[in-house]
């Protein structure tokens, strides 16, 4: 970190002013960074050079390394599409280290517990840092100041914003594609590995200066539908197997059963209701978290009882926007990921069913994007603190506990609400200031918990809609004091080292927080 | 003698396991391992050794393992682990309950429409349960507490009602049958529950030994009690044991426990209780008690909650026992009296409000003259309604005193 120092940004964190020897701008505030320049692009290439018959396979993924030109240093991209399930990740990274290269960058959509071999991979030098998501094992060693260079957290959208503004330059993406023609067309909604939307890896296929596709289900020319388009890909391998079914999706996703958070599911559907949001031709997006899923199940209900029709509906799909789907309560799912085999079944086979990318969806660099013509988003967090700051990527103690993945780009709704239990285990989630902040507060609407909702004294719109409401809306001190109340007194702070582990980039790219090492 | 108390392993949340191994000599070793340290390992610290000292124990090894106690919770381990080492505890006098209101006397006329059972022993269902609006809640020391662990529910049910919130909830303690509830009852009446709920009665003997309990020291007298019949006998003696004691608030039965006593199974339809729940709504009626009925075992079938509880109102109930927070809007809903008829009481007693006004003796609605039994039960639903926010809006003004 020579060179670096702290400087404190917009919303009074400090940060590092360079970020992996690359200069890196701290927060300014919300719509305030005004990017220059032109996009970055991968060099000219041209048809003489592939062949003219369509067929780019190659033997194998070293074959494919090799006439990529993989060296040590090199940035090598992965996606998450497989999820706890991938095969070529790992393999990918094992492969290159294999072949002689060293202080590789990896940079994943993001990683998960499969993943963790990497940690040896950093240990031995063929990795040198991630800049990516990191949870469970990957994001202990991060937060123990094991690797070498500084982690860096991203949006869905910001992994897009930072490869358009070549603040990360792709050398290799290696794109794993449940289904693939010779020519490199590929679709993740079809085959053995079938996973729904590949919009995590379209970045990469456009700006990577090499693009390999791997498969394990080749269809001859063309694969169609096509997702990826093969004119972006230097090389096709195919292979046994590119991930566990079992562990691709999660088979069904269940609604809680438990019931604080069904009051809360519950309440936040009738919020929705009390504000006007929900009128014929209205928007959502809903995770495919626990209370997310039954708030689903609870306006569900409501849209029935008022006969009231959603224009679209944002995916993560589940079962439950399927069946909204299904019974004519939405016209479109426009789907970022697919998280159980209900959806999947339907993203391949329901052309109401689309699946988009971060571009659509998320890019800050796009004119304009979907975020922000959704009315209402529903979210979790691991903290929220009275100024309404949201934290999702650490825990309480500092620790690394996950990545952002499109929670930032969703604030842009028109209504974003957070709804968390106000404790967990004695864990107060209402704290008076987060750990770390993954959300500036102003674009923070509505925090829902089972003692009470807390609606942002900025948006006096939706507390005049809200007066009469039966709602339990309290102000977000008093139930923060509640919560101190119940745990027994504020929590300790987090005993941190001053050394930076990962920084936390905004949307635009600017830094928003910096996650410190645990002592 | 070492003594242990309370759960342990990964699964157990908001709960915590004590060892203590009492010594001569050499202070306090307290092991901690706690999910929660980061946050509260200090905190947990102070509690403990505080308590320990409070309770008059200098010397022992204590082992904790804590997967996010809350800190009454955490008290009541400690304590229980205490009792089962042999330590002679220091207990002071019931000391009056400091925080606590003076409250009134447990009234027979308050809404007992769902009264939600929380079993004694399971710390982490206690602190959110006044969050799902029940009438009231029962703290449960009877039958969802195992009999090895009476004596360590006891003190999770004391230390719960002097430190939990339940947000304006009836705080009920299901006692177990006699004469083992009365040790509970010894534990838990000097934190003050509003009604002490009697299981299994089949004498008004019973109530009379509870009532000398309540009365005695550390007893409150504002303490009610409520009689769960639950046998072919009990349910025989319904109207005696209803006015065993002027501190009985309402009558109450259990199916489960006399179906079995009949030795047939409990139905869907309840065909085998229904002169049990008859005799009960007669009795109680009889003793100027409201009659309340017992639970509904199905927590997935709220369809079958809802008939059941239609058709128990229609009996003359006021209210049911709720095994599940979900039941709970279920069955306000179905004891709260339809718009047709608020429709009908409101203009009733509007028609009594203008006779009694130009001084007419009787009252009539059109050409109906109405009996005064119709205007007082016009004017109960009607104070109903306003209790439970169910009266027309332009209606809630009216009558306000």
């Amino acid at each position: 970190m020579s060179g670096s120092t702290l400087v404190t940004n917009a919303v009074g964190r400090a940060v590092p002013t360079q970020v992996n020897g690359r200069a890196a701008p701290a927060f300014q505030g919300i719509g305030a960074h005004e990017p220059q320049g032109r996009k970055h692009g991968p060099s000219i290439r041209s048809c003489r050079a592939y062949p003219r018959n369509g067929d780019k396979r190659v033997g194998s993924l070293e074959e494919a390394f090799e006439r990529c030109g993989l060296a040590s240093g090199m940035v090598i991209s992965t996606h998450h599409h497989l999820r706890n399930g991938d095969r070529v990740a790992l393999r990918a990274l094992e492969t290159a280290g294999r072949l002689g290269a060293r202080d590789l960058m990896w940079f994943p959509s993001a990683s998960f517990p499969c993943h963790e071999p990497v940690i040896d991979l950093m240990d031995r030098g063929i990795v040198h840092h991630i800049e990516g998501s990191m949870n469970g094992p990957l994001g202990e060693y991060c937060s123990r100041g094991k690797m070498r260079g500084l982690g860096v957290l991203r949006s869905h959208g910001g992994r897009w914003q930072a490869i358009q503004d070549g603040e990360v330059q792709i050398d290799i993406a290696v794109i794993a594609a449940p289904t693939a023609d010779p020519f490199g067309n590929a679709d993740g909604s079809h085959g053995p590995s079938a996973c729904g939307s590949l919009g995590f890896a379209l970045a990469d296929s456009i700006y990577a200066e090499h693009v390999i596709v791997v498969t394990d289900h080749l269809v001859p020319f063309p694969c169609v539908p096509w997702q990826i388009q093969g004119n972006h890909v230097d090389h096709v391998v195919v292979v046994d197997s590119i991930g566990d079914p079992s562990k691709i999706v999660s088979g069904t996703t269940q609604i809680t059963r438990s019931p604080d958070r069904l009051l809360i599911a519950e309440n936040v559907a009738q919020l929705l209701a009390d504000t006007g949001i929900l009128r014929d031709g209205f928007s959502f997006q809903a995770g495919a978290g626990g209370i997310a899923l039954a708030f689903v199940a609870c306006l569900r209900q409501r849209m029935r009882e008022r006969g009231i029709r959603a224009r679209f509906v944002r995916g993560g799909s589940t079962r439950y926007l399927v069946e909204l789907l299904q019974d004519g309560l939405c016209d479109y799912i426009l789907d970022g990921q697919t998280f159980d085999l209900d959806g999947v079944r339907s993203i391949g086979s329901d052309p109401r069913h689309i699946a988009t990318s971060p571009f659509t969806s998320y890019n800050y660099h796009g004119k304009g994007s979907f975020a922000s013509l959704v009315d209402a988003v529903v979210l979790g967090a691991t903290e929220v603190d009275v100024h309404f700051n949201a934290n999702v990527v650490t825990h309480s103690d500092g620790r690394l506990l996950h990545g952002i993945g499109g929670w930032q780009n969703c604030l842009d709704a028109g209504c974003t609400i957070l709804a968390v239990p106000s404790f967990r285990d004695r864990i107060p989630v209402l704290v008076d200031e987060v750990t770390t902040i993954t959300g500036p507060g102003e674009c923070i609407d509505v925090v829902a918990t089972e003692r009470g909702i807390a609606i942002n004294p900025r948006r006096r719109d939706l507390l005049d809609a809200l007066r009469g409401s039966s709602l339990p809306i309290r102000p977000i001190e008093e139930i923060q004091r509640e919560v101190e109340t119940i745990c027994g007194g504020k929590p300790e702070r987090p005993r941190l080292l001053d050394r930076p582990v990962a920084v936390v980039r905004w949307v635009d790219g600017t830094l928003l927080d910096t996650v410190f090492q645990i002592a | 003698m070492i003594g242990a108390a309370g759960r342990r392993g990964a699964d157990v949340r908001s709960d915590a396991w004590v060892e203590v191994e009492p010594r001569a000599s050499g202070g306090i070793e307290l092991k901690l391992a706690s999910r929660v340290e980061a946050y509260y390992g200090a905190s947990i610290r102070t509690q403990v050794l505080g308590r320990l000292a409070a309770l008059g124990l200098h010397h022992a090894r204590v082992t904790i393992e804590d997967q996010g106690a809350l800190p009454f919770v955490l008290d009541a381990r400690v304590e229980a682990a205490l009792r089962r080492a042999g330590v002679p505890l220091h207990i002071a006098a019931p000391a009056p309950e400091s925080g606590a209101p003076a409250k009134p006397a447990a009234a027979r006329d308050r809404l007992r429409r769902s009264r939600l059972y929380l079993p004694g022993n399971e710390p982490k269902f206690l602190v959110n349960a006044g969050l799902y609006q029940p009438d009231g809640v029962i703290l449960d020391l009877e039958d969802s507490v195992h009999p090895d662990e009476k004596d360590a529910a006891r003190l999770v049910v004391r230390n719960a009602l002097r430190a939990v919130d339940f947000l304006g909830a009836e705080r009920m303690v299901r006692i177990n049958q006699l004469p083992l509830g009365l040790e509970d009852l010894a534990a838990i009446a000097p934190a003050r529950p509003d009604v002490i709920l009697v299981p299994k009665v089949e004498s008004a003997d019973t109530i009379r030994e509870v009532e000398r309990s309540l009365d005695g020291p550390g007893g409150d007298p504002a303490t009610g009690i409520l009689p769960i019949l639950e046998s072919a006998l009990g349910i025989e003696l319904a109207f005696e044991i209803a006015q065993a004691s002027p501190r009985i608030v309402a009558l109450t039965l259990g199916l489960e426990d006399y179906a079995a006593d009949l030795g047939v199974p409990r139905s869907a339809e309840g065909t085998e209780s229904a002169y049990a729940r008859q005799r009960v709504v007669n009795a109680a009626r009889a003793a100027g008690l409201a009659p309340i009925d017992s639970v509904y075992g199905q927590v997935d079938d709220l369809e079958g909650l809802a008939r059941w509880g239609e058709r128990s109102r229609a009996l003359g109930f006021v209210g049911m026992g709720c095994i599940h927070p979900r039941q709970i809007p279920v069955i306000h809903a179905a004891f709260a009296p339809s718009p047709a008829e608020i429709e009908r009481a409101l203009r009733i007693v509007a028609a009594f409000e203008a006779a009694q006004a130009t001084g007419q003796a009787v009252v009539s609605l059109g050409s109906k003259m109405i009996d005064p039994p119709v205007v007082r039960q016009a004017a109960i639903l009607v104070a109903e309604a306003r209790r439970t926010g169910r009266l027309p809006a332009a209606d809630r003004a009216r009558g306000e005193a």
